[in-house]
């Protein structure tokens, strides 16, 4: 079965090293995510599509304690023994914050202003058997 | 002279109400404001109803007498009550009406508050990321980061609001608890733990108000709305439901900055005139943040000013004094008209084992929420 991304458009797939894309302002020159027709600085439609930086440093996070309820579909988590996973506000640097899953993180070593790294990450297996992958970022060397 | 005067308040206690519908709670809490200011339905000249989870509020009619009234029905997130408040405030000072009754309901499944996620993106809901709750955690935790606000005085904040509860029959959860139980608790979204956060919850408030000028026909202790702002949030700002916002240079205050700043034009007052307050605590963090992000106090001045009771019923700015939405829940359509509610009654000087000992004569209701509005209001008496 294949390797399918979580939502077509949202990053460049198939690709050895994936970006997420995003907008750029033809007139202002703000970056949005994910790619949408208008500015959400000046209104300006027709965004230009803008592939996002791969690095970045973490602005702030939170943990997940609990599942949450639809529509969340991830199968990451296991089955027994419910284990919280990490969330956080991703500063690109001159292009945007954005929010993602933190990959390879616990507690102890979650630092606002670390730096992160995007990577993809097994996100569930969808009704044909083909394996979801979503955008996570994760510690740099991790 | 003011031009808007809250002539009467009532209150459907706030909780979980099995079998019993959002509009007999409504009808209820009308019934409880008319009989405070001496009115009857009959009397009102137009309504104005906010709800999530009931599309027609104005069905309540059907219990209160069918009289033909003008009736609104409006619904803007956490800050409903706040636009209702403000719609009868424009409809009074237009002159087309003198009295009417501002009414909120709501009856929440259990569980954080979710919404449609077909009107954001599929993959942001799938992806665990349309929650309110983990926005608050990371607001609050870069907040931490920047002010030093520690995670006792999040424990403090929930155990005042408990406390509060505790002396006020109408709240959901009156069982006091101490700060340590607070910060064992599980912990749901770091730093924030489960009895730091608010549930969705039932209930219903309504407000009678009326053209300031004839107040006294009704009352011989008015409380004056002095102005009411709604605001949503600008380029810049990190809101809820916010899969992307701009760099950190470019960032902007919060829309309740702005909506506080607008209140406070509009009414000729000042954040040192305010004796009360009322502010959304979605969660203990909430306080902390609002009370700056409202003028109240500065950014990291709230450890001291929490430590010390200075937010507490004795203290002298008494905030939540009725619980807040930690102890009574939010059922989202009347969490604002609770909030007048309680500070009318305070201003009165009737609130009973909870009456504020600051003997105020100003005070502020805030209210917060997705995907980043905020109602800012301003009483006096």
């Amino acid at each position: 079965m294949a390797t399918v991304p979580i939502s077509e458009g949202l990053f460049t797939w198939p690709a050895d090293e994936p970006a997420l894309i995003g907008g750029q302002c033809p007139g202002c020159g703000a970056v949005t995510f994910p790619l949408r027709t208008g500015c959400p600085r000046c209104g300006t439609v027709d965004l230009e599509r803008h592939l996002l930086g791969r690095t970045g440093t973490l602005w702030s996070w939170t943990s997940q304690g609990f599942l949450p309820k639809a529509p969340f579909t991830g199968q990451f988590v296991p089955a027994e023994g419910f284990e919280p996973w990490f969330v956080g506000v991703v500063e690109l640097p001159g292009e945007l914050r954005l929010e993602s899953i933190l990959a390879g993180c616990t507690q102890d070593t979650l630092r606002i202003g670390m730096p992160l790294r995007l990577v993809m990450m097994p996100f569930r297996t969808d009704h044909l058997g083909n394996e979801v992958v979503t955008f996570a970022f994760a510690p740099e060397g991790e | 002279m003011p031009d808007v005067a809250i002539i009467g308040v009532g209150l459907h206690p706030f909780g979980r109400f099995p079998g019993k519908p959002a509009l007999s709670m409504g009808a209820e809490a009308a019934r409880a404001a008319l009989a405070d200011a001496g009115l009857t339905w009959a009397d009102m000249q137009f309504a104005v109803g906010g709800s999530a989870e009931v599309d027609q509020p104005d069905a309540v009619v059907a219990e209160l007498g069918l009289t033909g009234i003008q009736f609104t029905n409006v619904y803007n997130g956490c800050a409903t009550a706040g636009s209702a408040l403000a719609l009868a405030s424009r409809t009074i000072r237009s002159g087309e009406h003198e009295v009417g009754l501002v009414l909120g309901m709501d009856k929440h499944e259990r569980g954080a508050l979710t919404a449609d996620p077909e009107e954001y993106a599929c993959w942001y809901g799938e992806m665990g990321l349309f929650l309110t709750t983990k926005f608050f955690g990371m607001k609050i935790n870069r907040y931490m980061h920047d002010h030093g606000i520690t995670h006792e005085t999040l424990a403090h904040v929930a155990a005042k609001n408990y406390r509060n509860a505790s002396l006020n029959p109408n709240a959901f959860r009156r069982t006091p608890l101490s700060p340590d139980q607070i910060l064992q608790s599980p912990m749901l979204n770091y730093p924030l733990t489960q009895y730091m956060f608010c549930s969705p919850d039932e209930g219903a408030a309504a407000v009678v108000v009326c053209s300031a000028p004839i107040a006294r026909r009704y009352t011989d202790r008015p409380v004056y709305l002095r102005s009411v702002a709604v605001r949503t949030r600008r380029y810049g700002a990190y809101e809820v439901h916010t899969p992307s916002a701009s760099p950190s240079s470019s960032h902007v205050p919060a829309p309740t900055v702005d909506a506080a700043a607008a209140a406070y034009e509009a009414a000729g007052i000042g954040p040192d005139e305010i004796g009360i307050a009322q502010l959304q605590d979605t969660d203990a963090g909430a306080e902390v943040i609002h009370m700056a992000e409202c003028g109240l106090c500065k950014d990291g001045d709230q450890n001291e000013l929490i430590a010390s009771g200075a937010t507490s019923l004795t203290g002298r700015l008494p905030v939540n004094s009725d619980g807040g939405l930690i102890a009574n829940g939010e059922p989202v359509g009347a969490s604002g008209l609770r909030q007048i509610h309680e500070l009318v009654v305070q201003l009165r000087g009737r609130a009973g084992d909870r009456q504020v000992q600051s003997e105020p004569t100003v005070a502020l209701a805030h209210l917060y929420g997705a995907p980043g509005v905020s109602a800012v209001s301003i009483l006096s008496t």
